[in-house]
């Protein structure tokens, strides 16, 4: 797949590409809202006069060159208009997080000087009322729903529709100046600015450039044949970078339709109506809406049942290769028609996945079965791996080379560097400009010659050509022996076992690797109530011997799995115990979006990874605990130590 | 107390007008139980009324005479300027006053839709035959009526219950489904019994926004009986207190809250 590279583009920025579409797709939809129980559409020309009319009524207000636009609110058409018409006036669209707190949209909004806001209805307007002291340089506010807004005082707050009514009154005047303003972007002229969203530190404005946001979506609908036709469902949060290149880039650049679901909690109903060609979901949808079948199914009868464990048997074994393309038995093929008819077509349409030609997931890893299920039903589903820097793709997975390992092939125009210490650089078209007003960071982030560097480690795995990400970089270490130690790697095979709910993985500087594993409460204790084990607490069933039997079965699974890795067959788990209480972020353990802080464990923990590494079988510990309330206490144990079974590698290694 | 007879704005911003309806020497017996004894009180244009008191006070007796059910053995009611008859719940659901039940009496069966739809009924001309073949002005009488229903589900955000039959849904849903029924026939008035009852505080918080913003868009006058001391001190106007069947207060939430014999029928007095 080759890359086109422009230097004088036909069209440098998204009003360029939307006054095309008026054109060519003029009738054809743009967008489409539910609302009032019924799905409202715009077609691309009427399209165009909405955005016309908001880009003069902000003209008419104020809004200059330069000036940076806040957004406010869930994904709906009016939003993404204000982000077009924003930059037809030369300004810069800043979409937020719509449930962020006060105290961090003030920052933003006082970090990007915003002059404008675009908020959705009363509660965004009420958070910004809240902080507005600090913010010197808001110009004016522009809310959608006027709903307990009439008594609010007005002399910096308009409603959107007023807006437009003022933009279409002063049409004559204004007109040739907004003319020469959208005349004026250049492929250099910043089209968005987004906020990294600070899970370390404070967030940091990402400037993408028209000629980032145009390449990249260029690219990436060539890759994937995107056309006029697609449809897709903007559910995931606007201030995020792959709405905004899926909604809005992609949409601009081919001229498909972007839904918007009618509410949050309709999102599945709205799912399934418009049945989307397109769609991405991070791999925790995918996998409660898998949980959702499987607990629907234990409560059918049992032909259904049985009907439904057959089909998917098949599925599992013929599906994926079907999918693909690779010969398949006729009579294969015959059986997969017929579980089609009875099973896969209608649960994919209870899904709203009929339609999905291309889906994506990406963010973490995703659990094998999960993503072979999908791909057995005929689900197009693939993995893409990206960043806010990049615009979203850095590799893909094309149709036909897919695995639940690997993240894809570099997505066109992109190159992949993996430096010495495994971490993965990357050099596109698509490659953020700068952090706003943060040169340092900049510099940090990005090299002369443009290379990012991702702070992932990985390697391209040689069977496929794909990238493979095995753990965050500053993570990833070696072991004594010199092999290459990637914990969440191993860690992460752990969890996909649902009676498995953390793993916290040691072996960096030593011999051999060792484990501490937290069971899944709700998984085990239900295994144990079905088989009559009684047990009175979760210590208690943490040290069960039947638990740790089978947690046992799990790791030696995967020190099989392990041990086939080329790179990381050092990190078999040699010992482990199961801990006797859950890692949990009131005891510091775990971050507050549930990472495991591995010094702190290591170090609380003392102990018992003295012991895994010491030989002997068993431990007892005291560990102090905080309760919800704040007070603290103690739970004593004595924990067993569990050899596991290893593959051995060596021959392997020397046959290689 | 305030002065009765002039329309008055609140420190909010609302237009509080004249009076509504105005119960007067209302006395209703059960046998030989005097569940209401001699009470007198209005309801004006525009205002949110809070009807509290202890347990068998007689507030929700005095709901059922205001909605029609119970029939005063004396006393007058007087709707809009008129001297009300004793009239049928579904004629005094004509004149504009619509409400919720303690124990939500919703059709189980039905979908969220369906049951708000209910709501139009008195609205609804078409005889049945019409409806049934559902041509002309059936079918344009039920278009009309679907949107007042679909603004009314996008006002109390059940969008996405939309379908679901209302047997299947939690409580404090079907509460809001209760009050999207009462709001759709687009009532002048509008009672609610104990609406926040069996709530936890996240469904109170979003059930007082409802009903204020019902006030507040629709200038429905609400007239509400509710246990929860600070909802009804932060949401009504006036409050009216009752006790074993008798009036023992009757003023702003201020008002009401500083009066002895409130503070007494609550806290209980001691005896000597």
């Amino acid at each position: 797949m080759t890359a086109h590279k422009t230097e004088t583009p036909e069209f440098a920025s998204i009003p360029a590409l939307l006054a095309r579409n008026a054109k060519i797709f003029s009738t054809s939809p743009a967008y489409r809202e539910k609302e009032f129980g019924i799905w409202q559409a715009w077609n691309w020309s009427e399209t165009a006069k909405e955005i016309e009319a908001l880009s003069l009524g902000l003209l008419a207000l104020g809004l200059n060159p330069g000036d940076h636009v806040a957004l406010l609110g869930r994904n709906r058409p009016y939003m993404y208009w204000a982000m077009v018409a924003a930059q037809a006036v030369g300004a810069i669209p800043v979409p937020l997080y719509q449930d962020s707190v006060g105290e961090e949209i003030a920052y933003v909004l006082g970090h990007c000087n915003a002059r404008f806001i675009i908020a959705e209805d009363q509660e965004q307007v009420d958070k910004v009322i809240d902080v507005q002291d600090s913010l010197t340089d808001l110009h004016h506010m522009v809310y959608i729903d006027p709903r307990g807004l009439r008594k609010y005082d007005h002399d910096r707050l308009t409603q959107y529709t007023k807006v437009q009514e003022l933009g279409r009154e002063k049409q004559a005047d204004l007109a040739a100046e907004l003319a020469a303003r959208t005349a004026a972007l250049t492929y250099d002229s910043t089209c968005v600015m987004l906020y990294t969203s600070g899970t370390t530190g404070r967030p940091k404005g990402v400037v993408l450039s028209n000629r980032n946001v145009i390449e990249t979506s260029r690219n990436s609908s060539d890759f994937d044949h995107l056309n006029a036709g697609d449809e897709i469902l903007a559910y995931l949060p606007m201030a995020w970078v792959g709405d905004f290149i899926f909604s809005v880039g992609q949409a601009f650049w081919t001229g498909f339709c972007v839904n918007c679901p009618e509410n949050a909690d309709t999102m599945m109903a709205d799912l399934r109506e418009i049945g989307p060609t397109y769609y991405f979901a991070p791999p925790r949808v995918f996998e409660t809406q898998l949980t959702n079948v499987m607990i629907r199914m234990e409560d059918a009868g049992r032909f259904k049942k049985w009907l439904f464990k057959v089909s998917m048997d098949h599925a599992q074994k013929v599906g994926p290769d079907i999918l693909d393309g690779k010969p398949v038995g006729l009579m294969d093929r015959i059986k997969y028609f017929l579980g089609d008819l009875a099973i896969y077509g209608p649960l994919k349409n209870t899904l709203g996945f009929t339609n999905v030609r291309v889906g994506y997931t990406a963010g973490e890893a995703i659990g094998p079965e999960i993503f072979s299920f999908y791909r057995s039903l005929g689900i197009n589903l693939k993995q893409l791996y990206g960043q806010t820097e990049a615009c979203v793709f850095i590799t893909q997975q094309p149709d036909g080379g897919v695995s639940a390992d690997c993240v894809g092939v570099p997505s066109p125009g992109v190159e992949l560097d993996i430096r010495e210490n495994g971490e993965v650089y990357y050099r596109s078209p698509g490659v953020f400009v700068e952090y706003y007003n943060n040169p340092e960071s900049t510099a940090d982030t990005k090299d002369a010659e443009g290379w990012v560097a991702t702070g992932d480690a990985g390697y391209i795995e040689e069977s496929s050509g794909q990238l493979r990400i095995i753990d965050r970089a500053k993570d990833v270490g070696k072991m004594a022996s010199g092999a290459l130690f990637a914990p969440k790697f191993v860690e992460n095979k752990l969890k996909f076992y649902p009676n498995i709910l953390e793993v916290v993985l040691f072996g960096a500087g030593r011999e051999t690797c060792t484990a501490f594993i937290n069971i899944d409460l709700s998984a085990v204790g239900n295994w144990a109530e079905r088989n009559n084990i009684a047990y009175a607490s979760y210590q208690e069933l943490a040290g069960h011997p039947q638990v740790l039997a089978t947690i046992q079965k799990h790791v030696e699974e995967v020190n099989i799995s392990v041990a086939q890795d080329t790179m990381l067959h050092g990190c078999q788990i040699h010992r482990f115990l199961v801990l006797h209480k859950e890692l949990d972020a009131d005891d510091g353990e775990l971050t507050r979006t549930r990472k495991v802080r591995r010094r702190i464990v290591e170090e609380k923990f003392k102990d018992l990874v003295d012991a895994l590494y010491d030989g002997s079988a068993s431990v007892s510990t005291v560990t102090e605990v905080t309760y919800e309330d704040g007070r603290k206490g103690s739970i004593a144990a004595t924990l067993e130590i569990r050899d596991a079974a290893v593959q051995e590698t060596g021959a392997r290694m020397a046959a290689e | 107390m305030k002065d009765v007879s002039d329309s008055y704005v609140t420190a909010d911003g609302r237009t509080i007008g004249g009076v509504m309806m105005e119960m007067k020497n209302i006395t209703l017996r059960f046998g030989g139980v005097e569940a209401i004894k001699n009470i007198s009180f209005d309801i004006r244009e525009g205002e949110i009324r809070a009807i509290i008191g202890p347990n068998g006070a007689g507030k929700s007796s005095m709901l059922n005479v205001i909605s029609g059910f119970y029939h005063p053995q004396d006393g007058e009611v007087w709707f809009r300027g008129a001297r009300r008859p004793t009239m049928k719940p579904h004629h005094v659901a004509r004149q504009g006053i619509a409400r919720t039940f303690q124990n939500i009496a919703l059709f189980n069966g039905m979908s969220v839709l369906d049951n708000v739809m209910t709501g139009r009924l008195t609205h609804m001309k078409t005889g049945i035959i019409a409806q049934s073949l559902w041509y002309g002005r059936a079918q344009k009488e039920e278009f009309q009526n679907r949107e007042v229903v679909e603004k009314i589900i996008d006002f109390l955000e059940i969008q996405h219950i939309r379908k679901t039959p209302v047997g299947r849904l939690p409580y404090g849903l079907k509460k809001r489904v209760e009050l999207a029924r009462a709001l759709a026939a687009e009532p002048k008035l509008l009672l609610l019994d104990e609406p926040m009852a069996g709530m936890n505080v996240e469904e109170k918080e979003d059930m007082s926004r409802f009903i204020l913003d019902a006030n507040d868009e629709f200038g429905t006058t609400i007239a509400l009986i509710e246990h929860d001391m600070g909802v009804v001190m932060d949401l009504s106007d006036r409050v009216v207190v009752m006790d074993y069947g008798k009036k023992i207060g009757d003023g702003t939430p201020h008002d009401v809250r500083n009066n002895q014999d409130v503070i007494d029928a609550y806290l209980g007095v001691e005896h000597d």
